[in-house]
C-alpha cells in the first residue's frame, strides 16, 4: 500500500474548482444546471453539499472527479486536483485517478454493486487494476476495512454476493471499496438516504470513523441537514445550481444567513396539535397475515378514529405496507377481523361492493408510477367521478375543477400529462384522485418520502387542511419521525410485524418508551454537530453497564 | 433442492408434454397431406384394387387414431418404424428401418451445425462486445451493415455467391459437400467449409445484435458507473461487468439460432448437395414416406426443447440470485 513517490505535500488545496458550469440535456436542448460554482477543499477536510433535488449536488460531486453523466456536459471551469486540471486530462489519465486517488460512494449501494460478482472481488478490483497492490495484499486489506467498518464476520463477508447482505451492510461495503486504495478524496453521494434511521446511524458512524482514521478528504452530499451536520466541517447550501451560502458547520447551524437556508431549517418544525377522536372508523383486531408460508403480521390491533390521523411508523420490513394491503383487501388476512364504520369489512377485495371501495382510498409513495403517463389530468380525475358517482359532462368538469382548486392547482393543469408536472404537483394529483369520490379513510403509504423537504412540508400542510375541511381519516404509513410529529394524532409503532407500542402522539413520544421506540427516536439525526458522537457514547455506555 | 436440478426437472417434464402435443400435431399434419404413398408409388394408372391392397400391406387402411397409437407406442420403445419406400417388394426385398435412414443423416446435420456454431457463436459474441464497446463508431456501423445485409439476403443467394467466388472463380473450396459415412474428418471439414460459411453469415447478425443490445442496455446501470469511477478500463467493463449480467437474453437467442442450424438448413443442404436430415425430410415428404417425415419432425422438436432447456440453465447459472438464494 506504499505510495512510491510521496505526494508533493502541496501548500495549495487538494481540490480547487473554479467557475464550474454544467449543462444538462432535456427536450433536445442544453440547459445550464450548474451555474458557476467555486469550491475548495483542503486535505483531510469534509465538505457538506446540501440542497433539494435539482440543486446540482450530485452533478457537482461527479464533476469533482472530472466525470459527467450521460446527458450532461461540463461546459466551463477548471477542476484542479492536486494542482492539475482533470478536465483537461485525457480519459486514461482520469481513469488512473478514479478509484485510486478519488473514489465515489453512490446513493444506492444495492444498485451500485454488480450482482454477478462477490463483494470481495469488487472491493479489490480498483487496487489490483491500478497495480497498487498484489491480489493477496488487496484481499487482506479489504478484510481489514470490513473489520474497521464493523461488518459482521469480516473474513467471510467478502465471499457473499450483493443480494445476500443487507442494505446497511452494502453501504458500508461500498465505503470499504472506496477506501481500498486509500484515496485522497471520497465523494459520498447521499450514502444513507435509502436506509432506515436505525441503520443510517450505524453507517454514519462507520463512515465518520474511517474518514477520520485515514484523514481522507470528503465531499458529503445530502438533502438532510441533520446528517450533513454530523459529517461535515464546512457546509455549502446549493439551489438551482448556484451557491446560496457557505460557512463552517457550526456557524451555519447557529446562524444561517439566507432566507432559503432558514426555510430549510424550518421544515422540521411543523407540528400538528393532537386531537382525540371518539368515533372509531376503522378497527383492526388481532390481524395475522402471511405471504405464502412466511408470516409477516402478528396480532395487529389498530384503531383509526374518524377525522383523525393515525401514523404507522417502523423501518422497512416491519409490515407497515402489508397492513395497508390487508386493509385495502389486496391481501386477505389469515386471522382477525377488520371493522369499518361499525360493520365487518369483507377480507377480499372482490367481495367488497362499490360503495365500500369508494370509502377507502389509497395514496402511494411514488407519484411517478401511480399515475398513468398516457392520461391527461382531466381523465385521471374524471374517471373515478364517472365510475363511482356517475358524473358526466358539465357536472364532471365542474367537480374536477373543484378538486384541482382543493389541491391548490388550477384549470391550466386539466390538459397536461403527468410528465409535465413536478413531483409535488403529481402527488397533489394523486391526493385529488383519492379525494374525488369523498372517501372516509385514506391510506397514505410514505406519500412524502420521495419528495424534497420543502415540497413534502407543503403536501403535509395540504393533507392537514383537507382533513379539517372534509373530516377524512388518514392511516399514515411512514418511516420518518419528523413527518409523524407533523401529522399524527395517534401513533402505532411496528417492528418485525408486530405492534410494539401505540397510543396518543404525546404519550408515545414522551418517555418511558418501549425499547424499540427508544432506539427509533434516538436514531433520528438532530441539528447538532455533536449529536452522533454523543448518541454513540451513550449507547456504548449503556451496553457496557448492561 | 438445488435450483438448477429443480428447473431442469421442471423443464424436462414440460418438454415431454410439449413433445407429446407436437407428436399429435405432426401426425395430424402428415395425415392431412394430400395424396398418399400408395398412389405416389404405384402411379396414376394403378387400379383401385392394387392401391387398396398395397395400403393394407403397409397398414394405411387402419383408422388414424389406431395408426397414431401404434406409432407413438413404437416411438416410446425406441422403434420409429419402417420406411414405406422399402416396404414390401418395392425396396427390392430388404426392409430399411427409419432409424437406419435418419441417424446417419442426423449425424451429418449435427456435424455441419457444430462446425457452423463453433465459428458463429464466438464470432458473434466478440463482434457484439466490440460493437458495444465502440458503439456508434465506424466499426459499429460497418459490423451492423454487413451482418444486417447477410441476414437480409436469402441464404441460397449467399450460398451461390460464395460458391461462385470461392469455388469457381478462385478454386479454394469444394463447391459441393457430398460426403459419405467413410469420408475422413479433414476432408469432411474441407467439403463442409462453404455450407458452414453460409450458415455463419446467416446466423451471426441475430446473435451479434442481441449481444450488443443486451450489453448496451446494461451500460446505463449504476454498477457500470461505479466500475467506471473505480477506474476500470472500458474493455474490462464490457467483459467483466456487463457480459455476465447479459447472459440470459444472449443465451436464448443463441439457442434459437443453434436450433435453426439443425432444423432450418434444408435450403443450404440442397444447394450444396449435403446429405443432411433436412434434405431427407423434404425427399420423404414428396415421396409420402410418412414414417420418415414423422421421425424427422420429432427430431426437430426434441432439438428445440433441449436447446431451450440449455438456455434456461445458462440463465440460472449466470444469475447468482437464482443460484445462491439468501
Amino acid at each position: 500500500m506504499a505510495r512510491s513517490v510521496p505526494l508533493p505535500e502541496a501548500t495549495g488545496p487538494l481540490l480547487d474548482i473554479k467557475g464550474l458550469r454544467i449543462d444538462g440535456r432535456s427536450e433536445d436542448r442544453w440547459h445550464e444546471i450548474v451555474k458557476g460554482i467555486d469550491l475548495t477543499l483542503r486535505r483531510g477536510e469534509v465538505l457538506g453539499l446540501i440542497g433539494e433535488s435539482g440543486a446540482g449536488k450530485s452533478t457537482i460531486g461527479l464533476a469533482a472527479m472530472g466525470y459527467a453523466r450521460p446527458g450532461c456536459r461540463i461546459s466551463a471551469g477548471v477542476v484542479l486536483f492536486n494542482g492539475t486540471d482533470i478536465l483537461k486530462a485525457s480519459e486514461a489519465e482520469r481513469r488512473r485517478l478514479w478509484g485510486s486517488r478519488i473514489a465515489y460512494v453512490a446513493q444506492s449501494a444495492a444498485a451500485s454493486f454488480n450482482p454477478a460478482h462477490k463483494l470481495l472481488d469488487q472491493c479489490v478490483e480498483a487496487s489490483i487494476g491500478h497495480q497498487i497492490a498484489a491480489e493477496e495484499d488487496a484481499k487482506r486489506n479489504a478484510v481489514d476495512l470490513f473489520r474497521r467498518l464493523r461488518l459482521p464476520e469480516p473474513e467471510q463477508f467478502g465471499f457473499r454476493y450483493p443480494h445476500q447482505v443487507s442494505g446497511g451492510q452494502l453501504q458500508r461495503a461500498m465505503t470499504a471499496m472506496a477506501m481500498s486504495c486509500r484515496p485522497d478524496l471520497i465523494i459520498f453521494d447521499e450514502p444513507t438516504t435509502a436506509l432506515d434511521v436505525t441503520t443510517q446511524i450505524e453507517v454514519l458512524a462507520a463512515i465518520k470513523d474511517i474518514v477520520r482514521q485515514f484523514n481522507t478528504a470528503a465531499i458529503y452530499i445530502s438533502h438532510d441537514l441533520a446528517v450533513v451536520a454530523q459529517m461535515a466541517d464546512r457546509v455549502m447550501v446549493l439551489r438551482y445550481g448556484e451557491l446560496v451560502e457557505e460557512a463552517p458547520t457550526r456557524a451555519m447551524l447557529s446562524a444561517p444567513q439566507k432566507a432559503y437556508t432558514k426555510s430549510l431549517w424550518a421544515v422540521r418544525s411543523l407540528r400538528k396539535e393532537e386531537e382525540t377522536g371518539d368515533e372509531i372508523l376503522l378497527d383492526v383486531r388481532g390481524v395475522d397475515a402471511s405471504y405464502g408460508t412466511l408470516k409477516v403480521l402478528h396480532d395487529i390491533n389498530v384503531k383509526v378514529p374518524r377525522g383523525r390521523t393515525v401514523a404507522v411508523v417502523g423501518e422497512s420490513g416491519s409490515g407497515k405496507s402489508t397492513l395497508a394491503r390487508v386493509i385495502t383487501g389486496l391481501l386477505p388476512p389469515r386471522a382477525g377481523t377488520i371493522r369499518f364504520d361499525g360493520k365487518p369489512l369483507p377480507p377480499r377485495l372482490k367481495d367488497r361492493d362499490k360503495s365500500l371501495l369508494r370509502r377507502i382510498q389509497m395514496i402511494y409513495q411514488m407519484p411517478d408510477t401511480a399515475l398513468n403517463p398516457r392520461r391527461r389530468i382531466r381523465d385521471i380525475l374524471g374517471r373515478p367521478l364517472k365510475n363511482h358517482l356517475g358524473l358526466s359532462g358539465a357536472a364532471r368538469e365542474k367537480r374536477t375543477l373543484e378538486l384541482l382548486r382543493m389541491i391548490e392547482l388550477d384549470e391550466r393543469f386539466l390538459d397536461r400529462l403527468p410528465n409535465e408536472l413536478s413531483g409535488g404537483q403529481k402527488q397533489r394529483i394523486c391526493i385529488a384522485r383519492a379525494l374525488a369520490i369523498d372517501p372516509e379513510l385514506i391510506i397514505c403509504d410514505e406519500v412524502t418520502s420521495a419528495l424534497d423537504q420543502l415540497v413534502a412540508e407543503e403536501i403535509l400542510k395540504l393533507l392537514l387542511r383537507l382533513q379539517k375541511e372534509l373530516n377524512v381519516s388518514y392511516l399514515y404509513i411512514t418511516h420518518d419521525l419528523a413527518t409523524v410529529k407533523a401529522i399524527a394524532d395517534e401513533i402505532v409503532v411496528m417492528y418485525q410485524g408486530r405492534v410494539v407500542e401505540s397510543g396518543a402522539k404525546s404519550q408515545v413520544l414522551a418517555p418511558p418508551h418501549h425499547e424499540y421506540t427508544e432506539l427509533l427516536l434516538s436514531s433520528v439525526p438532530e441539528m447538532d454537530p455533536d449529536w452522533l458522537d454523543g448518541i454513540l457514547k451513550k449507547r456504548e455506555n449503556a451496553s457496557l453497564s448492561a | 433442492m438445488n435450483p438448477i436440478v429443480k428447473t431442469v426437472l421442471q423443464r424436462l417434464g414440460l418438454g415431454l408434454v410439449t413433445l407429446f402435443v407436437v407428436s399429435i400435431v405432426i401426425f395430424s399434419a402428415v395425415t392431412l397431406l394430400p395424396g398418399d404413398f400408395a398412389t405416389a408409388i404405384l402411379g396414376q394408372s394403378a387400379t383401385p384394387e392394387t392401391v387398396a391392397a398395397f395400403q393394407r400391406q403397409i397398414g394405411l387402411d387402419r383408422p388414424p387414431v389406431l395408426r397414431y397409437l401404434v406409432w407413438i407406442g413404437g416411438v416410446l420403445r425406441g422403434d420409429l418404424g419402417e420406411s414405406f419406400s422399402s416396404a414390401g417388394g418395392l425396396g427390392g426385398g430388404h426392409v430399411r428401418t427409419v432409424v437406419s435412414l435418419v441417424v446417419p443423416r442426423l449425424k451429418n446435420t449435427l456435424f455441419l451445425a457444430s462446425f457452423a456454431a463453433l465459428i458463429a457463436v464466438p464470432l458473434s459474441l466478440a463482434l457484439g462486445m466490440l460493437a458495444a464497446l465502440y458503439r456508434n463508431s465506424v466499426f459499429d456501423r460497418l459490423v451492423n451493415l454487413v451482418t444486417l445485409t447477410s441476414i437480409s439476403v436469402p441464404e441460397f443467394f449467399i450460398a451461390y455467391i460464395l460458391m461462385l467466388f470461392l469455388a469457381v472463380r478462385l478454386p479454394i473450396f469444394y463447391s459441393l459437400a457430398n460426403v459419405s459415412a467413410d469420408t475422413p474428418l479433414l476432408e469432411r471439414i474441407a467439403r463442409c467449409a462453404l455450407p458452414a460459411m453460409t450458415l455463419v453469415l446467416v446466423i451471426v447478425a441475430h446473435m451479434m445484435r442481441m449481444t450488443r443490445a443486451a450489453i448496451i442496455n446494461l451500460l446505463a446501470s449504476p454498477y457500470i458507473e461505479t466500475a467506471r469511477l473505480k477506474g476500470v478500463t472500458p474493455g474490462r467493463i464490457i467483459f467483466r461487468h456487463a457480459l455476465p449480467n447479459a447472459w440470459a437474453p444472449i443465451a436464448t437467442v443463441i439457442a434459437i439460432n443453434l436450433a435453426y442450424l439443425i432444423v432450418g438448413v434444408v435450403v443450404v443442404e440442397v444447394v450444396f448437395v449435403y446429405p443432411g436430415i433436412g434434405q431427407l425430410m423434404v425427399d420423404s415428404v414428396s415421396a409420402r414416406d410418412i414414417p420418415v417425415v414423422q421421425a424427422s419432425a420429432l427430431v426437430f422438436a426434441v432439438t428445440y426443447v433441449l436447446l431451450n432447456l440449455l438456455a434456461d440453465i445458462v440463465s440460472i447459472v449466470a444469475n447468482p440470485r437464482l443460484l445462491r438464494p439468501r
